[in-house]
């Protein structure tokens, strides 16, 4: 099932969105959301690379406020989003854009993002494949494949052994389901990504006990 | 689940009496563990989204580029001018369609169905067949039901994005849902509903994707409004006990491969078609300046 590029009738009815592009200005707006999300706060400054057809046509669809509004916390149906620009630069963040018309991503709509808040920064490469619909293709540096279309845990950790063990023990305690798994790391005893797809919407409980692990950076749940 | 139309039509025939929406509500709560509950809730917020949008669209103002708005409203005075040359239903749909799109061009909340710059066929249709076949409340979230499974699988073996499939995935796939979903609301088997789907993509096949400046105004809106009229013309084909000589799957195959085959200047990136004409150029310059 999992070849399938669209597994719900939500992705083809929906979402509800402000306007003008499902693709280049909702589909914008769900990539800075993860971004946002797993970043978990408002970055001092960031930096936008668009490719391809994002760099082509983005003023045109809102794409550079659609982002923005994503990294801001909003969601798809903010009226605020065409006012995105404004308030990022009330909120004083300094945000750079890299245009790369010429450039050989290979899927048309493709936006990289790198977020920086003193010490802490991140990247993250999001495709928006259509409808609204995204993919997220690379974050800090790994190469995942996220469709973000069912429940999904995102897990920063320190490469250390038994971290694994621990996170599905508890998704065991609390009869979570896992369909799909993924870990990835910088180097031996860095920091890695364990992201873990699940079968259960209703895993704030363990997403809680999850946090109480030692070594561990953060935790994102996205349903 | 359906991986084709013909195995949408079978097991909506078998297991549902025929009954898509049924079959696609069932296919749901397998594919993603909501309760039938939510699945219900979720798109009847859709429909509630989608309806507001065809009222609130309905307006004089302006895009902020200037290039669309006001077009509803003046098929809405020639409608009440009774003096039409078409019929009363397809020109109301081709209303509301762009009622829809000028919403959408000026930032307002649509639904995307399938995406947002051919959010307007879908809604445009809906809203005519609440009229002419007065559907309730359940049969209208029925209506979204059955759409949304054909766009699942054209979807899933084409595109539904016009960067990668040109408008033919978007308007066409729009167009083709809206038309399926009109021939089981007015009595239609399943069947007859996917040879509506057939009839539409037939005839956008290979549909380039090129917005003028890159905004999702011309032609998005006129394409969405001639686009809900085709649904309609479809649909009455499809009743009327009319097929498709090619398989509704080879031809959802074709719009793949035609799409696979656009050179990029036709996949939204403003660098062909009517965004090449002088005037569309010169549009662009007087709307970014470069």
């Amino acid at each position: 099932m999992n070849h399938l590029k669209f597994q719900s009738v939500f992705d083809i009815i929906g979402p509800v969105m402000i306007g003008p592009s499902s693709s280049h200005t909702a589909g914008a707006v769900r990539i800075g959301k993860i971004v946002n999300s797993i970043f978990g706060d408002i970055p001092e400054e960031v930096t936008f690379h668009l490719f391809n057809s994002f760099a082509k046509t983005y003023q045109g669809h809102g794409t550079d406020k659609a982002l923005v509004a994503g990294i801001l916390g909003m969601d798809t149906d903010n009226p605020d989003i065409k006012d995105s620009l404004e308030i990022a630069h009330q909120k004083g963040i300094r945000i750079y854009w890299d245009i790369l018309k010429d450039s050989n991503a290979p899927h048309p709509n493709t936006a990289k993002i790198t977020v920086k808040k003193g010490q802490k920064s991140m990247s993250i490469t999001g495709v928006s494949i259509g409808g609204g619909n995204i993919e997220v293709t690379e974050l800090n540096g790994f190469s995942v494949s996220l469709k973000m279309n069912t429940p999904t845990l995102i897990i920063v950790h320190q490469d250390i052994p038994g971290m694994i063990a621990k996170v599905t023990d508890i998704l065991s305690d609390y009869h979570i389901n896992i369909a799909q798994m993924n870990v990835t790391r910088e180097r031996a005893g860095e920091k890695a990504i364990m992201i873990i797809e699940v079968d259960s919407r209703d895993c704030q409980d363990a997403v809680n006990r999850i946090k109480e692990i030692p070594h561990l950076h953060n935790v994102n749940f996205f349903d | 689940m359906f991986y084709t139309i013909k195995e949408l039509v079978e097991q909506a025939d078998s297991r549902f009496d025929g009954n898509i929406a049924e079959l696609m509500i069932e296919t749901e709560i397998e594919l993603t563990g909501r309760s039938r509950e939510e699945i219900l809730y979720i798109m009847s917020r859709n429909l509630e989204v989608m309806k507001a949008s065809v009222v609130n669209g309905l307006t004089e103002s302006k895009s902020i580029s200037g290039l669309t708005g006001g077009d509803a409203v003046k098929m809405d005075q020639y409608l009440k001018s009774g003096k039409t040359l078409s019929d009363k239903t397809v020109l109301t749909a081709v209303r509301n369609a762009m009622a829809v799109n000028e919403l959408n061009a000026k930032m307002g909340l649509v639904c995307a169905t399938p995406t947002a710059g051919s959010a307007g066929c879908l809604p445009a249709v809906l809203s005519t067949a609440i009229d002419k076949l007065h559907l309730s409340e359940k049969e209208q979230v029925d209506f979204l039901f059955t759409a949304g499974a054909f766009g699942l699988v054209i979807g899933n073996n084409a595109s539904i994005s016009g960067a990668e499939g040109g408008c033919q995935a978007e308007v066409g796939s729009a167009s083709a849902m809206g038309a399926a979903a009109l021939v089981k609301a007015a009595g239609g088997t399943a069947f007859e509903a996917s040879q509506a789907v057939a009839f539409v993509i037939k005839n956008l096949l290979g549909l380039i994707c090129d917005p003028v400046a890159g905004l999702v105004e011309v032609p998005c809106v006129k394409r969405n409004a001639l686009g809900a009229s085709f649904a309609l013309v479809a649909a009455d084909m499809a009743l009327a006990g009319i097929s498709s000589q090619i398989p509704v799957d080879e031809v959802i195959d074709a719009m793949y491969q035609v799409g696979a085959s656009l050179p990029t200047a036709f996949r939204e990136t403003a660098e062909g078609g009517l965004a090449a004409t002088p005037t569309g150029r010169r549009l662009s310059q007087e709307i970014f300046g470069h």
